[in-house]
């Protein structure tokens, strides 16, 4: 070959071509096309990492309706600062789910509206019904029930997203990204522990399952071992390649983190409930929030923040008004240890005066000011309404009447509120304990009516007395005390005995809190 | 977005939440759950993904299923939540 004909040849041979970038994938592109288009020439440094990036690319629009859906979530929250802003804040959770459902719905391309419209109509009757017709003592069940499904709808997208990876976004050449695994197999176990978690929540807190805790032998040590091994698996889903690899170990992660749900909400009695609500209302925000990152979903991950956010605050709001421990309630077994010691040492029979509705009646008509105490005792007679009639009464007797609210009466946070709420209690007129307590001294009357251990003086006094250091109620410093008990022979959650029953000025009425209202009421005319 | 544009965003949301909550009036406590409860529902955006799609017959009836599970939470969880605060109300005196 001749010098020319050499040169001519490496001047016709065209330049090899630029390889592309990130820059050249259009919006048109799904991210599979567009890695695809990437790794063909054979530069998968600048591959797109996840759906993330892809859906960010593909429109910034779409973006921004996920971002304003978030504010729109914040607000709802926000709202909830006062009563009379809270229904304002409840709309812009709706339309901010609105948002979100739609702007879903029209950037992708639907094969099916037909059977999406179904599903939709099916959940939404299904919930509509149990909405309208709960009723509001049942309301700490129906949120774990709810919590349950978020759980499980988490799991199942999780399944969904490793299935079909290309919808979502999270091609990486032909398998899903490691980044993309950890989040989604995060998200999955958070799902499951809030599935089978709220599930042993709703059955103990319906009545279904005994709330005495259950405890297993050795169980701290089976728990913090599948917690680990929950752990370890994700990693090593994250590094393995081909189904064949990754399925056994997704389907294992789902596996021991439904079992973990279960074991860990087991040992924990009825007393700590409100905590579990809290806790897994908290997991709950958390599964949404693992399974927005997988997606890259503003959306998913603000309300994710906020919901977890929120439980988390919850939990520990309620643990402080215990003075527990959030670890010392997640290790359960609260209230298991006071059976075997009442059946030790008989409790000693100590004078009590018990009193009739009618005794009750005259003294709150003497009455000047009167602080009422309600628990879980009233939720269960649903006597809420006949104690409204009772401080109607009251009221047009010029008696001062104030309700007092111990954060953790009843079964979850709020309780109490809700069920004065629905008799028609005008909200002012009900406190939270910081904000009465002061005012027992000047009262004439403090009438407990199913609450007991927020009352129990021994948590200032008795160092050994297993609800020592939680705050209470000062009712010995009211001039006379009511207490409706159904018997003397029970005791609280925490199983102790309650020195306000012996007390010189407390009258026990013992009777349905329903019942003995009613009574009280009808004396009162 | 890159992980940690996303991760941004979420640090940034679990302050405001902290804030947000901490501000919620105790009495409305129940009602609070409900509604988290009800806008922690958004991953029926997942199910919609996955449902939308129809080249993995698997995929989709797991997304049809999520879309059930959370549109049961949302129209309940909003419904539920607004009975509730419909019963807030002062005395009219």
């Amino acid at each position: 070959m001749s010098v020319t004909s050499f040169l001519t040849a490496a001047v016709i041979a065209p330049p090899p071509p630029e390889p592309p970038t990130l820059a050249d994938c259009t919006p048109e592109m799904s991210a599979a096309e567009c890695n695809e288009m990437l790794t063909w020439y054979g530069d998968a440094s600048v591959q797109i990492a996840d759906g993330a990036a892809a859906q960010g690319a593909v429109n910034p629009w779409v973006a921004l309706a996920y971002l304003v859906a978030g504010v729109f979530f914040i607000l709802a929250l926000r709202g909830l600062s006062s009563p009379q802003t809270s229904r304002t804040g409840n709309r812009f959770g709706m339309i901010g789910m609105g948002i979100a459902v739609i702007t879903t719905l029209v950037t992708h391309d639907i094969a099916n509206i037909v059977e999406i419209g179904i599903a939709i109509a099916i959940g939404g009757i299904i919930g509509f019904t149990i909405a309208r017709k709960i009723a509001m003592t049942a309301m700490p069940e129906l949120v774990a029930a709810f919590h349950s499904l978020v759980g499980l709808a988490a799991v199942l997208v999780g399944w969904a997203a490793y299935l079909n990876p290309d919808a979502f976004g999270l091609l990486v050449g032909d398998s899903i990204g490691a980044v993309s695994k950890v989040e989604m197999g995060l998200g999955i176990a958070i799902g499951a522990i809030t599935f089978s978690g709220s599930v042993i929540a709703f059955a103990k807190l319906s009545g279904k399952m005994s709330g005495s805790p259950i405890l297993l032998p050795a169980r701290h040590l089976i728990n913090l071992g599948t917690l680990a091994a929950i752990v370890v698996l994700t990693a090593m889903f994250a590094m393995a390649t081909g189904p064949e690899e990754t399925f056994p170990l997704i389907v294992a992660i789902t596996v021991l983190a439904f079992a973990i749900g279960f074991l860990l909400i087991i040992p924990i009695g009825g007393a700590d409930m409100p905590v579990v609500v809290s806790m897994l209302n908290s997991y709950s925000g958390w599964a949404a929030a693992a399974m927005g990152f997988t997606l890259g979903n503003t959306a998913m991950i603000i309300t994710g923040a906020l919901v977890g956010a929120s439980g988390a605050i919850l939990s520990y709001i309620m643990c402080k008004a215990m003075n527990r421990s959030f670890i010392s309630v997640i290790a359960g077994g609260f209230g298991a240890e006071s059976g075997g010691s009442d059946g030790g040492e008989p409790r000693e029979q100590r004078p009590y005066k018990q009193g009739s509705a009618a005794d009750a009646a005259f003294m709150l008509e003497q009455a000047e000011k009167v602080i009422i105490i309600p628990g879980y005792g009233m939720a269960v007679a649903q006597a809420q309404h006949a104690l409204r009639e009772m401080t109607d009464l009251l009221e047009e007797k010029g008696i001062d009447v104030k309700f007092a609210i111990h954060p953790v009466a009843g079964r979850m946070p709020g309780h109490m509120n809700v069920l004065l709420a629905e008799a028609s209690v005008d909200y002012d007129k009900v406190f939270e304990l910081e904000d009465i307590n002061s005012e027992f001294a000047q009262a004439d009357v403090a009438f407990i009516i199913g609450a007991n251990d927020v009352v129990n003086p021994a948590a200032k006094s008795d160092k050994s007395s297993p609800i020592y250091g939680m705050p209470v109620f000062d009712v010995d410093k009211a001039k006379q005390v009511f207490f409706i008990k159904r018997s003397m022979g029970g005791v609280g959650y925490a199983g102790v005995d309650n020195d306000v029953f012996y007390m010189d000025q407390t009258m026990m009425l013992l009777s349905d809190a329903k019942k003995m209202v009613e009574e009280i009421v009808k004396a009162l005319d | 977005m890159d992980f940690i544009a996303i991760l941004s965003i979420f640090v940034l949301a679990c302050f405001v939440g902290y804030y947000v909550v901490w501000s919620v009036t105790p009495a409305l406590h129940t009602p609070l759950m409900a509604v988290t409860n009800a806008i922690s529902s958004v991953i029926i955006v997942g199910g919609l993904i996955a449902a939308a799609a129809a080249e993995v017959a698997s995929a989709k009836w797991l997304g049809l299923a999520a879309v059930v599970l959370a549109s049961v939470n949302i129209f309940g969880g909003f419904a539920v939540t607004e009975r509730m605060l419909a019963m807030y109300r002062k005395k009219e005196k």
